[in-house]
């Protein structure tokens, strides 16, 4: 068997994995002795920031919907996102009267952000803050997990919402209720018409794979800022990759 | 104890993780009979999550009720409705024609109801965002659309070619080119999560 025989799909696949993890591990381990690094300014995370601060000091609560994605297929990322998310709004938000609430369409998240809010406070030493109620399911069909946030939005004095997960067309009568209550909406999805509804509803839409930079930008940790920075060179391979192809096509190379 | 048990969860998580992600990409039988397996579990692991949550729904709104909270008598309907559901489904089967009227006389209606007032949300979200944010890319943004929904809805007295080819154009290029730029920033982002999980350092499973 020739080199090029070994080359599958599978191990090209599993050796850009690698070279993906590898250079994870290098920069996350090169962030922690430079933990200051530019990123560029996404306006919906600066507002985050002040919302936590508003709600702690307002006595009011926020809250955190994960989208309806379950963990065990390609969607439940932007929900594992949501739940990095929700673990530094906990911590953020411990000083208030009224802890953060989670809402989400999915079972295994419910129970992933009641796990995830149980390690939060307990990390702080406020494990009585813990509230099992303060990670719901809402509903299991799309438009009854959005009918069961609603009422949230509106009787848990909730000043802001967060809503980081997948999202269908749904999401407009989330996003609707947050608005009629008066209270910040910041909102990103994986899916694409999601994304488009979020654009015209959201007050601070997170467009394309700023989702996945949410970590980066709420300071959960150096492995944050490294995958993000392994994103962007991943980014311009295959730029590169797919400006050549379109050249080689053009030129009859291909 | 409870620094051990975390030990224990991510090293589990971790090698679960490397199994399934070997499962994947190398065709060896071993490795897939394994991943197979995981999945299973995984699967089996998911419907017992879901009998929790619903346990859980029912919990926050028995609660909701018992403590007289604001929109209480919703809980009440969800909670009569929920157990009706269940007695039916539960003694009849899920496809028996009690169970089917269920779903198609309740259920399916009540759902179209909200797809309707979406409908509205939607057409007042995008009067809503001219006064918002009206810069070039809501402009841009909103043209398509209503571009999109003349070039598809059949008009009487309207017929006109070339807005259809407009449209078919609109969604075949820039549609197209820019969905897949952002799928792929998605995909690249789906990746980066999945390996910080599986490197221990985003950690979901450890309360």
């Amino acid at each position: 068997m020739t080199f090029p025989d070994l080359l599958t799909p599978g191990i090209i696949g599993l050796g850009m994995t690698a070279i993906f993890l590898v250079l994870i591990i290098v920069f996350a381990f090169i962030g922690r002795r430079r933990p200051r690094q530019y990123l560029r300014e996404i306006p919906a995370f600066e507002k985050l920031g002040r919302a936590v601060g508003l709600a702690v000091e307002a006595g009011q609560r926020l809250h955190l919907s994960l989208g309806r994605a379950g963990i065990d297929g390609v969607q439940g990322a932007s929900a594992l996102v949501g739940l990095s998310v929700l673990e530094r709004i906990a911590r953020a938000a411990s000083a208030s009267d009224r802890p953060p609430v989670a809402t989400s369409g999915e079972a295994t998240v419910a129970l992933l952000s009641q796990d995830t809010l149980r390690g939060a406070y307990r990390d702080i030493g406020e494990f009585g803050q813990y509230d099992p109620d303060s990670g719901q399911l809402t509903g299991v069909t799309p438009f009854s997990y959005a009918a069961g946030v609603m009422p949230v939005i509106f009787d848990r004095q909730v000043s802001a919402n967060v809503l980081a997960g997948h999202f269908g067309s749904e999401v407009a009568l989330i996003t609707d209720a947050g608005e009629r209550s008066g209270s910040l909406t910041l909102a990103g999805s994986d899916s694409i018409p999601g994304q488009a509804i979020l654009y015209a509803t959201a007050q601070e839409p997170l467009i394309g794979e700023e989702l996945y930079a949410s970590g980066a930008y709420i300071q959960a940790g150096p492995a944050h800022l490294a995958s993000l920075r392994v994103q962007d060179i991943f980014r311009w391979i295959l730029v590169l990759a797919i400006l050549s192809g379109a050249a080689m096509k053009f030129f009859g190379v291909l | 104890m409870t620094r051990i048990l975390g030990l224990i969860s991510i090293a589990i998580a971790v090698a679960i993780g490397v199994v399934v992600l070997l499962g994947f990409f190398l065709d060896l039988p071993v490795l897939v009979s394994v991943r197979v397996t995981f999945l299973r579990w995984a699967v089996i692991l998911a419907s017992i999550a879901l009998v929790v949550g619903v346990v859980n729904l029912l919990g926050v709104h028995w609660r909701k009720v018992s403590g007289s909270q604001p929109g209480s008598a919703y809980s009440v309907v969800l909670i009569v409705s929920l157990l009706a559901t269940l007695v039916v489904v539960g003694f009849f089967g899920p496809t028996a024609p009690w169970s089917m009227w269920v779903f198609n006389y309740i259920q399916v209606p009540i759902e179209t109801s909200l797809m309707a007032i979406l409908a509205v949300v939607l057409a007042y979200a995008a009067a809503r965002l001219l006064n918002r944010r009206l810069n070039l890319f809501s402009l841009v943004f909103l043209g398509t659309a209503l571009l999109v929904l003349v070039g598809t809805a059949s008009l009487p007295g309207l017929d006109a070619p070339a807005l259809n080819d407009l449209r078919a154009w609109f969604e075949r290029v820039p549609a197209t080119a820019g969905a897949r730029g952002i799928l792929l920033g998605v995909a690249l982002g789906t990746i980066a999560t999945g390996l910080r999980i599986l490197m221990g350092a985003d950690r979901p499973y450890r309360g």
